[in-house]
C-alpha cells in the first residue's frame, strides 16, 4: 500500500481544513471570545467579563423575541410538514418517473431565485391593494391588512422552507419498500391507515429531518419577519441585525448569535434522537 | 407500480394531482409575478395590470450603483466559484481516497457550513475579518462565500466520485503510472462534468447570496446586497427587474451544471433513480 500521509494527499486534503479552519472555526471561535469583551465608549476592548450575557439575558426584551423565534420556527416547522406531506406524497407515489423528475427539477429552481425578490413579490400580494385584495374585492370582500403580520411572516418562512422540505420528504419517500405499501394493502389496510403506519413510520427519519431543516432556516431567518412581518414582533435575528449594524455593541450580539447557536444544536440533537428512536420501536431490521 | 392497482380511488388521486399543482403554483407564484411586473408600467405593482413597459430596466440598467454592484457580483461570484471548487475536488477525493483518524471532523468542517444560519456566519465573519483587517472589501465576501460553497463543490464531486470504478486508480498504478499522473489523466478527466457542475452551482449561491455580503461587504456591495437597499428604501419594481435578471444568469448556471452532469453520466444517474 502507498504511504497515507504523502504530499499528494495533503495537496488534496489540506487546503480546505486550512480554509475552514482559518474561515470558519476561527470566526465562531471569536464570537465566543468577542461575547466577553466589554465596550466603553464606543469602543470595543479585549476583556473577560460576563457582562454582556448577564445584561441581555436579564433583559425581557431579549426572552421575550426568543419566544417568539422558537414558537415561530417551531410552528413554521409543524405547518410546512403538514403542508408538505401531502404533495411529497402525491409525487413520490402518484406520479410516472418522468413527471417525477420533472417534479424534483422544478422544486430545485427556487433554491437559485433570490429569496429577497421572492420576498418583494409576496409584498405585491399581501399589501392593502395588492394582489389577494383586488381579488377579494371582486367578490365583494375585503381589504384585509395582510401585510406586517405574523400570518405574512409565515408565508415568507414558507417561501423560504417548503421547497427544501418538499425535497427532502421526498427523497425518504421514494425510498420506501413499495412490497410493504402493497402488504399493507392485501391486509386490507385502509389508505389513511397505510399512510399513518406504514408510510410516515417508515419515512420517519427523512421527514424529522426535513421539520428540522425547516426549523434552522426559519430560526435564522430576518428577511420575512422585517419585510413581510414588519419587525413586529422582534425575532432574534432582528435583535442581532439591529445590535450590529446600529453601533458597536457586537459583544452584545454574539450574546444573541451564540444563544442561537446553541438552541439549534440542542433542537438538532433532540430531533436526530427523536427520528431515530422510532427505528428502534418500528423494529425494521 | 404495482400497489396502485389496488385500493385505489380515482377523486384521491386526482385531489393529490390537484394538491401538487397548487403546492407548485404557491411556490411558482412570487417568481412568476417578479417576472410579469418587471414589466408593467406601474409604480405600484398590482392588478388590473398596466401597460407593457421597459421603463424598470431602463431605470436599473441607468443606475451606476447597479452596475457597479453587478460588477462586484460577478467578479467574486467567479472567484469563488473556481476557489471553492478547488477546495471542494481536494475534499471530495480525500473523503473517496483515504480513511485517516479524524476523518469524521475532516468531513464535518466540509460539509456543515451552510447549516449555520447566515446572520451568524455573518455576524462572526464580520467581527472576525475586521479584527485581522479585512472586512468591508471584495475579498471579506470571497472569503466568506467559500466557507458556504465549498461544501456544495464538494457534494456534487463526491457524487461523481462514487460512480467511478474503485478499480481505475490502483489499475493506472500497476500500469506505471505515479500518483499524480492518474490524477490528470484518470480522476480529473472522469469528474470533468461534476467539476464544471460543482462550478456553476458555486457561483449561482455566491449570486444569490445576501445575508453574509451584507454584513462583511462594506462599500462594496453584490447586487444582492443592492436589492436588500431597495427593499429598505422605497418600494420599487426595480427590484423585479434586478430579480428577473439575476434569474436569467442563475438559471443558465444552473441548467449548464445539469447538462453537464446528465450529459456524459446520463446513463447512470438514470439507472440510479
Amino acid at each position: 500500500m502507498r504511504p497515507r500521509l504523502s504530499i499528494y494527499g495533503l495537496t488534496f486534503s489540506l487546503p480546505l481544513l486550512v480554509w475552514q479552519l482559518l474561515f470558519f472555526v476561527a470566526p465562531l471561535a471569536f464570537l465566543v471570545a468577542l461575547s466577553f469583551w466589554t465596550v466603553k465608549n464606543f469602543t470595543m476592548r479585549p476583556d473577560f467579563d460576563a457582562v454582556n450575557w448577564i445584561t441581555m439575558y436579564g433583559k425581557p426584551v431579549f426572552w421575550q423575541a426568543y419566544a417568539t423565534t422558537f414558537a415561530l420556527a417551531a410552528s413554521a416547522s409543524v405547518l410546512a410538514s403538514v403542508l408538505a406531506f401531502p404533495a411529497s406524497y402525491a409525487i413520490a407515489f402518484k406520479l410516472s418517473d418522468t413527471a417525477r423528475r420533472w417534479a424534483v427539477f422544478l422544486m430545485v429552481i427556487p433554491f437559485f431565485t433570490s429569496y429577497l425578490v421572492r420576498v418583494y413579490s409576496w409584498q405585491i400580494f399581501l399589501s392593502d391593494a395588492g394582489i389577494v385584495n383586488v381579488l377579494l374585492g371582486y367578490v365583494g370582500l375585503g381589504p384585509y391588512p395582510m401585510l406586517n403580520t405574523v400570518g405574512a411572516t409565515m408565508v415568507g418562512y414558507m417561501t423560504l422552507s417548503l421547497p427544501l422540505v418538499i425535497l427532502l420528504q421526498l427523497f425518504s419517500l421514494v425510498f420506501i419498500d413499495r412490497n410493504l405499501i402493497e402488504a399493507a394493502h392485501n391486509m386490507r389496510c385502509g389508505r389513511v391507515r397505510t399512510v399513518f403506519e406504514v408510510v410516515i413510520p417508515s419515512a420517519r427519519v427523512g421527514l424529522v429531518i426535513a421539520a428540522l431543516f425547516c426549523f434552522i432556516l426559519t430560526f435564522g431567518d430576518f428577511v420575512s419577519p422585517v419585510y413581510l412581518g414588519g419587525g413586529d414582533p422582534t425575532t432574534l435575528s432582528i435583535l442581532i441585525t439591529d445590535t450590529t449594524k446600529s453601533g458597536q455593541q457586537w459583544p452584545r450580539a454574539a450574546v444573541i448569535a451564540l444563544t442561537m447557536i446553541g438552541t439549534l444544536l440542542a433542537v438538532a440533537f433532540f430531533a436526530v434522537r427523536f427520528a431515530y428512536a422510532g427505528n428502534a420501536k418500528g423494529a425494521r431490521k | 407500480m404495482s400497489s396502485e392497482a389496488i385500493n385505489r380511488s380515482r377523486a384521491v388521486d386526482w385531489s393529490l394531482r390537484a394538491y401538487i399543482v397548487l403546492a407548485y403554483a404557491f411556490v411558482f407564484a412570487p417568481i412568476a409575478a417578479s417576472f410579469v411586473f418587471s414589466l408593467n408600467s406601474d409604480r405600484f405593482p398590482s392588478i388590473p395590470l398596466g401597460h407593457f413597459s421597459l421603463e424598470w430596466y431602463r431605470a436599473v440598467a441607468s443606475d451606476p450603483l447597479v452596475w457597479q454592484g453587478l460588477g462586484n457580483t460577478l467578479v467574486i461570484g467567479l472567484i469563488v466559484g473556481v476557489v471553492s471548487t478547488l477546495l471542494g475536488f481536494g475534499a471530495a477525493y480525500t473523503d473517496y481516497r483515504y480513511n485517516f483518524f479524524g476523518k469524521q471532523v475532516y468531513l464535518a468542517l466540509a460539509l456543515l457550513p451552510p447549516t449555520i444560519p447566515v446572520i451568524i456566519m455573518g455576524l462572526a465573519m464580520l467581527a472576525f475579518l475586521s479584527r485581522v483587517d479585512l472586512s468591508g472589501r471584495a475579498i471579506s465576501v470571497i472569503i466568506a462565500h467559500v466557507v458556504i460553497c465549498a461544501p456544495f463543490a464538494m457534494a456534487i464531486i463526491r457524487l461523481r466520485l462514487s460512480q467511478m470504478d474503485p478499480a481505475l486508480e490502483p489499475a493506472a498504478w500497476n500500469l506505471g503510472a505515479s500518483e499524480w499522473a492518474t490524477m490528470r489523466h484518470v480522476i480529473v478527466p472522469f469528474t470533468k462534468p461534476a467539476i464544471f457542475g460543482a462550478l456553476f452551482i458555486t457561483m449561482a449561491v455566491s449570486f444569490d447570496e445576501f445575508a453574509i455580503a451584507w454584513f462583511v461587504s462594506g462599500l462594496n456591495e453584490t447586487l444582492p446586497v443592492k436589492v436588500l437597499g431597495f427593499l429598505q428604501g422605497q418600494v420599487s419594481p426595480r427590484i423585479n427587474a434586478i430579480g428577473t435578471f439575476v434569474f436569467v444568469i442563475s438559471m443558465t448556471l444552473v441548467i449548464l451544471a445539469q447538462v453537464l452532469l446528465s450529459g456524459r453520466t446520463g446513463p447512470t444517474a438514470a439507472d440510479k433513480e
